[in-house]
């Protein structure tokens, strides 16, 4: 019995759903989206390319860059809690849906030298 | 009639994962099942060689999405007994917590798949919709809608603060009543008793001889759950496992129905008593030696075999998984049933292959 005042209920109701692409929802604090990094205050240590359980990540010393196959991130978090400077974290939203899949590269610049104090 | 032979699965309506049945029948009666696994076969076992013990971690919650929490909690209660490290009080009430919100998700969407096995959709979507709620739950405490990851060796990442829980014990109340709204519908609905009641019996004899576990062991009448044996802070808490004495399609529904509520008392319960301490503790050393653990999955008891060999990889990481030991009970339920209720019995077990198969 109760189906049917449901059934009948739901016809007068509006949608249980969200018109997904027009209308988002809100998303929740400290969500696990995206990985994103602030390139310069990154180290290029390599913890989190050791840490990672699906190696999505890549970093090279030498021509100082740090990539993510956003392709193969599993959005664990376990590079952003092992990060030793605090430099990764993770957006709120997940990334949008594309028709090529793509590396993510960030390329520290080059700090200008500081010239020696004079003596 | 001469006896014929139909394949069932691997793609099949009525089954989200690829099983495959050779069925036999004579007269639309089922008279022999021979079932055919291996399709998502992943090594994900395999994978303990390349890569680390804390790795492991993200690698089998993975075996499941629907227990991944359970997966990971098991490994992460063999990884502390080889490192001896004893985990905070607080640690192990969460651990129930979100192992009981997996519970409640997981039998949800079976009711719900299930009753879309017997044509029932508006049903189906009635269940999914107040899923729904414990979805947004998890993903709000943990970051993640299914896949939590809060588990890690020496305790869990993150924190149900006050806020939450309040949050949490108000949604468990409206998804009380909306499920017990449902109780009539499934229960006492002449279409759902005629495709239920009487099908696919299995005595409390055969359970126990072919291995059942979980809710499929205990529609049967025994009086088993891993829970028992109170892992993480079940000893701490009132536990009762739900037991059904017919064993047939209608008690296992019966039984699952009947878990949603026990997990409801379960959270609330652990909430009250939840103490304060740390979160995690710092795991110190490389595991060694070797370690069975065992959880209670939402469709039944999931075993882990770890063993170390004091480097940072594991030698062998075996996994038994519910469904691998269900599968000889549905064998045993299938001769003599119609072929049309072979998509309900299949589901009454709970299948879920990627766990069988990982």
């Amino acid at each position: 019995m109760f189906m049917t005042k449901n059934v009948l209920k739901n016809l007068m109701t509006k949608y249980a759903t969200r018109l997904y692409p027009f209308k988002k929802r809100e998303t929740f604090q400290d969500v696990k989206g995206e990985l994103k990094i602030e390139i310069e205050k990154c180290i290029l240590c390599g913890v989190c390319k050791m840490k990672c359980p699906s190696q999505c990540i890549s970093v090279d010393k030498d021509a100082k860059s740090w990539g993510v196959d956003p392709f193969s991130c599993v959005y664990c978090g376990v590079c952003v809690d092992a990060c030793p400077v605090q430099c990764l974290y993770q957006e709120g939203l997940y990334r949008a849906p594309l028709a090529e899949k793509d590396m993510v590269l960030h390329i520290q610049e080059a700090k200008p030298v500081e010239p020696a104090p004079a003596t | 009639m001469a006896r014929t032979v139909i394949p069932f699965g691997p793609q099949h309506p009525v089954l989200p994962e690829p099983l495959h049945l050779t069925l036999t029948v004579e007269d639309e009666i089922v008279l022999e099942a021979i079932p055919k696994l291996g399709y998502v076969h992943r090594g994900l076992e395999k994978l303990a060689e390349i890569r680390d013990h804390t790795q492991m971690i993200q690698i089998v919650e993975r075996v499941c999405g629907i227990c991944s929490t359970l997966h990971a909690m098991c490994y992460c209660q063999g990884i502390e007994a080889l490192m001896k490290v004893e985990i905070p009080p607080r640690a192990r009430f969460l651990r129930v917590i979100w192992a009981e919100m997996h519970r409640m998700h997981s039998h949800l969407l079976w009711l719900g798949l299930f009753a879309d096995a017997f044509g029932f959709e508006s049903l189906f979507m009635q269940f999914w919709k107040i899923r729904e709620r414990i979805m947004d739950l998890q993903e709000a405490t943990s970051g993640n809608r299914i896949i939590v990851s809060v588990n890690c060796v020496g305790g869990v990442k993150r924190d149900i603060d006050a806020a939450a829980q309040q949050w949490i014990l108000d949604t468990m109340k409206i998804v009380e009543k909306e499920v017990l709204q449902l109780k009539s519908t499934i229960m006492d609905d002449f279409t759902v008793k005629r495709r239920t009641v009487g099908i696919g019996v299995l005595s409390k004899e055969k359970a126990y001889e072919m291995g059942a576990a979980g809710p499929t062991l205990r529609a049967s009448g025994i009086f088993q759950d891993m829970r028992q044996t109170g892992y993480a802070a079940y000893s701490e808490l009132n536990f009762e496992p739900v037991v059904e004495t017919d064993g047939d399609c209608y008690a296992r529904t019966i039984c699952r129905f009947n878990e949603v509520f026990q997990a409801i008392g379960l959270i609330r319960e652990a909430f009250a008593k939840l103490p304060h301490s740390e979160l995690a503790v710092k795991a110190k050393g490389l595991p060694n030696g070797e370690v069975i653990s065992r959880v209670e999955q939402p469709r039944g008891e999931c075993l882990y075999y770890l063993k170390g060999n004091g480097t940072k990889f594991l030698d062998r990481v075996r996994i038994r998984t519910p469904t691998f030991a269900n599968i000889p009970a549905l064998l045993e339920m299938l001769p003599g049933c119609d072929l049309a209720d072979v998509p309900v019995l299949i589901l009454t077990i709970d299948p879920c292959i990627s766990c069988t198969e990982r």
